[in-house]
């Protein structure tokens, strides 16, 4: 998946080294699901999985609409479809193609440990890199949306690589060229706030006053944004976080305690050293052993078993 | 199991078999698991054949760690209760640490610092077992939620250090005190080292007429009241 050059970078997965971001210039792209107009056909699902090649293993039917269950190492995006009642008691019927957000802070890269595992493009694209993986499931961890997935086969964590290959070439990602409904548009993220206002403008003349634009600040913007007509409530649809971040677990483990714990463990260490050149070893004394003597001898004697022993 | 003559028998052979497994897990957990740890430090992946080696052989040593560090609890859990004497021994700690051991309290056959590494140990291993459990993807992520790993995660990171720096400090006593390797490695020590760092375990061995590591059975019931 590591299509775009590492001069794309602008983050990589445990490294200490900035990388060169040469092409700081790139558009930052965006993905806009406009929920309101999906019809939950799941030709994104099936694009995906075209493009992609994906074929997750023919699951049973759950008495759900979802197909499959749940996201997977196959699976990196799925519609998600709730029924919710509004305040009125009117049903609505709520569909959203969940899949990988593209944080611009993203969790996954903070937490992974594999070099160049996980990278961010200039346009905002977060990629794993899976010749680089090695299967510890800490991306899982720092993914504040429980995106990732990790194969039980070749252990190496999947999701939704926003089709990078595909824009890396000037195409738009597969499940937007699908969308028949243009519930899934592709372009700059500057150009895809903009039509979400228009669509929000839209939806609250027809009487969704609380239209809105899901960008989470949380995890400083996504790359994956939503239009939901209940702004207000993220969480009704299929579990959207009302406010996304990275695990407050996950900041400390990968924050400060990185490199507090390299320096007490050298401080340690240095502290051994600076007492073995001050305090110097602790040899035993000829006057040791003189005493040890001492204190053996007269027990030898009345014991001949012991000394036969020795 | 033969010794040089005139020596005091430190450790058993099973004891140092069993000291030392426990010695080369706890290494290579510290350079696999370090190498997971920080960035810095992710070349150390290399030794075990790569990051997917690394991630899968760590969790494999820790089960064999445990199963080795049970083992020495069972073999010296006694001898490391903590007594009234450590606390004396410790409020002396100034001069041990400037190796004038006059005036210093005597000890039996661990002396309060060896106590503290041991029981840190104990408490630590079965700390970094259960939250290592917790985050062992391939077998055990299906068991818990993403919260409960975030803990574990952190739990087992800070645990992981803590018994570095103990091992460190282990190390480092063990390269300070002279006769203390070969004590681990071959198993004796002489009577002068016994009578200058362990005074009371060496008089019980000579009352008892034993060449150690234990008094002799005859004056066991003897020591359970010392």
């Amino acid at each position: 998946m590591a299509d775009l050059q590492s001069q794309d970078y602008i983050r990589r997965s445990a490294s200490t080294l900035t990388p060169p971001a040469i092409r700081n210039h790139e558009q930052e792209v965006a993905k806009l699901i406009d929920v309101s107009r999906c019809i939950g056909c799941k030709a994104c699902q099936s694009a995906c999985m075209e493009w992609n090649n994906l074929r997750p293993e023919i699951g049973h039917f759950e008495g759900s609409y979802d197909n499959p269950m749940d996201l997977g190492p196959s699976v990196w995006t799925l519609m998600r479809f709730t029924e919710w009642e509004d305040e009125k008691g009117n049903l609505e019927w709520l569909i959203r193609k969940d899949g990988c957000m593209h944080c611009e802070d993203p969790g996954c890269l903070k937490a992974c440990p594999a070099p160049g595992a996980i990278v961010q493009y200039a346009n905002g694209i977060v990629d794993f890199v899976s010749d680089n993986c090695i299967g510890c499931g800490y991306c899982v961890k720092g993914c504040p949306f429980d995106i990732p997935r990790v194969d039980p086969v070749d252990h190496k964590s999947y999701k939704c690589t926003l089709c990078s290959d595909r824009v890396g070439v000037g195409l738009e990602p597969a499940c937007v060229k699908a969308c028949p409904t243009g519930a899934i548009m592709f372009g700059s993220k500057a150009d895809m706030t903009d039509w979400a206002g228009e669509r929000i403008k839209d939806l609250k003349s027809r009487g969704f006053e609380n239209a809105g634009l899901y960008d989470p600040p949380g995890v400083s913007g996504t790359h994956v944004m939503y239009v939901l007509h209940h702004a207000d409530k993220p969480s009704i649809y299929a579990g959207l976080p009302d406010k996304p971040h990275i695990s407050a677990l996950v900041e400390l483990w990968k924050g400060i305690i990185k490199p507090v714990a390299l320096a007490g463990l050298a401080f340690t260490a240095l502290a051994g050293f600076v007492h073995w050149i001050t305090a110097g070893p602790n040899e035993v004394q000829p006057e040791d052993e003189a005493e040890a003597q001492r204190l053996l001898r007269p027990a030898k004697a009345p014991r001949p078993s012991a000394k036969g022993q020795r | 199991m033969t010794y040089p003559s005139g020596t005091i028998v430190r450790y058993s052979a099973a004891s140092r078999i069993n000291h030392w497994i426990t010695g080369g897990c706890f290494v290579l957990l510290t350079l696999s698991g370090l190498s997971m740890f920080h960035p810095l430090l992710a070349f150390l992946a290399e030794l075990f054949g790569g990051g997917q080696w690394t991630r899968a052989v760590h969790p494999w040593i820790g089960v064999v760690l445990l199963i080795s560090y049970s083992g020495l609890i069972i073999q010296f859990w006694r001898d490391e209760m903590w007594t009234r004497d450590d606390l004396a021994w410790m409020g002396a700690i100034n001069r041990v640490l400037v190796n004038e051991e006059e005036g210093v309290p005597e000890v039996a056959r661990f002396n309060a610092g060896q106590k503290f590494v041991f029981w840190a140990m104990a408490l630590l291993v079965p700390v970094l077992f259960c939250s290592g459990l917790v985050i062992w993807e391939v077998y055990f992520s299906s068991y818990t939620t993403i919260e409960q790993q975030r803990v574990a995660v952190l739990i087992h990171s800070l645990g992981a250090i803590g018994a570095i720096i103990v091992w460190i400090i282990h190390v480092y006593a063990g390269l300070w005190i002279r006769g203390s390797m070969r004590a681990m490695l071959h198993g004796y020590v002489t009577p002068g080292w016994a009578y200058r760092h362990h005074r009371k375990w060496f008089r019980r061995l000579v009352e008892t007429g034993s060449r150690g590591p234990v008094p002799n059975a005859g004056a066991a019931s003897a020591r359970n009241t010392l």
